[in-house]
């Protein structure tokens, strides 16, 4: 009845597990008593849980990557805490199961549930906006694809206190991750983790992509995108060609775990190097799905406060599109040891190299993007300065790695660890750090507090340098990843300043939620009246902050590149039209928060075989599913007097923000 | 109305859900598409590996699959006459034509897990070798998205009955006749590359 699942699924006897449990446990009934000593479980349905806004939708994204961050640092530090420890016979605190476990955990929450939510959720908050559009393509597509993501979140949160969590690294390698090596659930938690949300980022890939090619505003032609919108086209397009593969490379995986088959076992006939090769295949075009839009957002960000124009826009638009193809030609980097023969690893190498070249080009456009520009020094442009150093350093190790013969030194090595970091750190989360800055206001209607947002960006980039320079040195000594504890009295120095740097990043990500916690106090302070309050150049800062659920009163009509710029110089920015149309606008719903549910507990029994509820939750998938294909209810249209009464509103608060100082010539004109 | 300008957006934003859709679909079934490689790039790698187990040559019986491809085929026409009704706004040959389909899809997958089971039952299941994995799972996959398929028309047979010919129904038929030859299409490859073939 209960499958494999039973009381000594709890590890009882681990206190670490425990002690982080009764940890999660308080702060998550505190957190459910706040919410309903305030009474706020109906607004929180109606508004949030249920909301198809793509802006509320990404806002949670960002929230949920920001959770699992928190969940993903706790398990950086620990692992630092022991390395610094387990020296020279310290068998240190954590017992290598265990161990094993988190630095595995470490990899899936930051890849799959950090840095992906982030990007998605930047992605939902601004792709619209820029592109003039009201809503995605497929708004309850969306909340569905969302809510998949939350429930492969949980499922890895849970495992770790109902069971226990693969032990294999985060790409779970066969023969390692097949049944006879991995007996217990922690194989199929990842499986089913990744399956789930994986599936909702294919999703919001396929409803990106037709929402930026079927929903720009009259006028905006693909060379009229905002660079941001162009990243997020190439990021979604290679989601949709890679997902895919994701998808039923770990489906082959579960049928050799579930069903007996042989794909990748030693024995029957399987092949190893197939499952390798196809992860990749996913894998690496997946830190180009990742960073494209960071890249995106630094653009956006270095113009702004620049007060230029971005330097080279085709440019960056061609080598965004070039990276794109590129990705899919170079994932054998990641096993040139395997034995592929010389002329393979070397294709394989020239083609990584190669990648540099349009990374190079943004990297000197964004340089002359500031050069002779008045540049402002806001937190989202110290982010962007100290990403642009990070990453080319991380470019430059990358690239030294893709040379095959340096590579069959250093793979495996904490070179490869710091290299990856360098560039996931310095590039993905500075962009989504630095555009969560840049694009708050547009979601919540205030801007984030300056000086705590400096103190954090100040301590993760010193944090970064103290905790992964030392990785590079140790790399080059001939230490290897995922050591639980060893022999080396050398290394000793080197991982305590690791664990320094990770303690300094751990104060930076502290100052992140001291900085949340002020500004929302202040917040009547820093409310940004005008919707442009970095004085920007394209079309989502022609609207208020908060922008207004339909987004846009009149669906602009684009002439220029920088249309809001364009406006402002031209003095067209904030004319009131003559007359408001009813707008058609989707209607909240609560089938893909549910849908999502039953996605989680079907995995979940499928977890632990518990056949009867697998069968019953896949039922109820499908047939939810289709009973939402007979509401015929989904949308509706705001009267046009309710349109009005919105704009009166806005334009009413733009006639005190003309008093304001601001930096540039352009001051918004109310009508 | 005043503003012609204004007014033909908004009505252009309307048209667009339709085409949208579809739009969608097509992106969706060339993601579903490269599942499809994954798994015939597996099949590729693996159909040598038959571990002292039966090869292609000995299990397979092409005259049972030309059968079987016949019935997948001549669903696709009948879908194809079924959306010639239904642009033509004839529900009831629409129904029949739909019914029709649905009926050759199952009699496919009916077919379709006769064979396995026969496989089976003969020592040959997908736990025997690498190449039957490939290959159980390859075919599997393609039958259980027409099994899908047919809930789907299942479905789109009551739509059509219950809200008649509108919008939404004829779209949704339009994303469903898609998605039905793209399964022909895929099975076009599975009977070339995985049956075929064994026979070279």
């Amino acid at each position: 009845m209960l499958g494999r699942l039973g009381l000594d699924a709890i590890p009882y006897n681990e206190p670490i597990i425990m002690g982080t449990l009764l940890v999660v446990a308080v702060l998550g009934a505190a957190l459910l008593g706040v919410v309903t000593y305030y009474r706020k479980w109906a607004y929180l349905w109606r508004e949030w849980l249920t909301s198809v806004d793509h802006k509320r939708i990404g806002a949670m994204y960002i929230i949920l990557a920001l959770v699992m961050l928190l969940r993903g640092f706790a398990d950086a530090i620990m692992m630092r805490a022991q390395q610094a420890i387990a020296d020279s016979g310290h068998a240190g605190y954590l017992p290598p199961h265990h161990y094993d476990q988190i630095f595995t955990a470490h990899g899936v929450i930051m890849i799959f549930f950090v840095a992906t939510p982030l990007i998605l959720g930047l992605m939902n908050v601004v792709v619209p906006l820029q592109i003039g559009a009201r809503d995605v393509a497929f708004p309850f597509l969306n909340q569905l694809s969302f809510w998949l993501s939350v429930a492969g979140a949980v499922l890895v949160m849970m495992s770790m206190f109902v069971g226990d969590f693969a032990a294999t690294g985060w790409v779970a390698y066969p023969p390692l991750s097949e049944l006879g090596y991995s007996p217990t659930v922690g194989v199929d938690y990842y499986i089913w983790s990744l399956q789930v949300s994986g599936l909702g980022t294919l999703l919001t890939g396929i409803n990106l992509l037709v929402t930026i090619l079927r929903m720009r505003a009259p006028g905006m032609n693909l060379m009229k995108m905002p660079v941001f919108t162009w990243t997020a086209l190439i990021t979604n397009i290679l989601i949709i060609a890679v997902f895919p593969v994701l998808t039923a490379t770990l489906a082959l995986l579960s049928a050799d775990r579930y069903l007996g088959m042989h794909f990748f076992t030693n024995e029957g006939g399987g092949n190893a190097m197939m499952y390798i090769n196809l992860i990749w295949v996913w894998g690496h075009p997946e830190v180009y799905i990742l960073i494209l839009p960071c890249f995106g957002a630094f653009s956006e960000i270095i113009a702004t406060f620049s007060g230029k124009p971005l330097f080279g826009y085709k440019s960056m638009v061609y080598a965004t599109s070039a990276i794109g193809v590129l990705s899919f030609f170079v994932w054998l980097h990641h096993f040139f040891t395997m034995g592929s023969g010389a002329n393979v690893n070397a294709f394989f190498g020239i083609m990584t190299s190669i990648i540099s070249i349009p990374t190079g080009v943004k990297l000197f456009n964004w340089l002359f993007t500031m050069f002779r520009g008045r540049v402002r020094y806001h937190s989202a442009t110290l982010w962007t300065i100290g990403f642009m150093g990070c990453f080319a350093i991380g470019g430059m190790t990358g690239v030294l790695l893709a040379v095959p013969g340096a590579d069959f030194v250093l793979h495996n090595s904490l070179f490869l660890v710091a290299h990856f970091h360098n560039v996931i750190i310095g590039g993905v989360v500075f962009g989504s750090l630095a555009g969560i800055s840049f694009w708050f206001p547009k979601v919540f209607g205030f801007t984030l507090d300056e000086r705590w947002g400096k103190i954090a960006c100040w301590c993760w980039q010193i944090g970064f340098y103290l905790a992964f320079m030392p990785l590079y040195v140790l790399g080059f000594d001939g230490m290897t990843r995922r050591m639980n504890h060893y022999d080396n009295p050398d290394w000793h120095p080197w991982l305590v300043v690791a664990l320094c740097g990770a303690v300094v990043i751990g104060l930076g990500i502290l100052a992140m939620g001291v900085q949340l916690i002020v500004s929302i106090r202040h917040r009547g302070e820093n409310r940004d009246l005008s919707g442009d309050p970095w004085d920007a150049r394209s079309l989502e800062w022609s609207t208020s902050s908060p922008a207004p659920f339909y987004n846009f009163a009149v669906i602009p009509t684009i002439t220029s590149l920088e249309q809001h710029w364009e406006n402002k110089l031209t003095g067209r920015a904030y004319l009131k039209p003559e007359h408001y149309e009813p707008i058609h606008m989707p209607r909240n719903t609560g089938d893909g928060v549910l849908i999502a549910t039953w996605s989680f507990v079907l995995c979940f029994a499928l977890v632990w075989h518990i056949w009867p509820l697998a069968m019953l939750m896949l039922a109820a998938v499908i047939v939810h599913f289709i009973a939402r294909t007979y509401n015929r209810n989904t949308d509706y249209y705001v009267p046009a007097s309710e349109v009005a009464r919105i704009e009166n509103e806005r334009y009413a608060r733009l006639v005190r923000v003309t008093q304001v100082q601001r930096p540039s010539s352009s001051r918004p004109k109310a009508a | 109305m005043s503003n012609p300008s204004l007014s033909a957006t908004h009505d252009s934003a309307h048209h667009d859900a339709s085409s949208q859709t579809t739009a969608g679909f097509w992106v969706y079934l060339m993601s579903d598409c490269l599942i499809f490689a994954v798994l015939f790039a597996t099949f590729g790698v693996l159909v040598g590996n038959t571990a002292d187990g039966p090869a292609g040559r000995d299990i397979f019986s092409l005259p049972y699959v030309a059968g079987e491809t016949a019935l997948l085929l001549l669903s696709s026409f009948t879908f194809g006459a079924g959306m010639l009704s239904a642009r033509a706004g004839r529900r009831g040959p629409l129904l029949a034509w739909l019914v029709t389909t649905a009926l050759l899809g199952a009699a496919f997958v009916g077919m379709e897990l006769h064979e396995f089971a026969a496989l089976v039952h003969d020592g040959a299941g997908p736990g025997v070798s690498a190449f039957l994995s490939a290959y159980f799972t390859l075919v599997g996959t393609h039958g259980l998205h027409v099994t899908l398929g047919i809930l789907w028309l299942g479905v789109m047979l009551h739509q059509a009955w219950h809200y008649g010919l509108d919008e939404v129904v004829l779209r949704r038929l339009a994303c469903l006749s898609m998605f039905w030859h793209f399964l022909d299409l895929i099975w076009i490859c599975v009977f070339t590359f995985v049956y075929l073939r064994a026979f070279l």
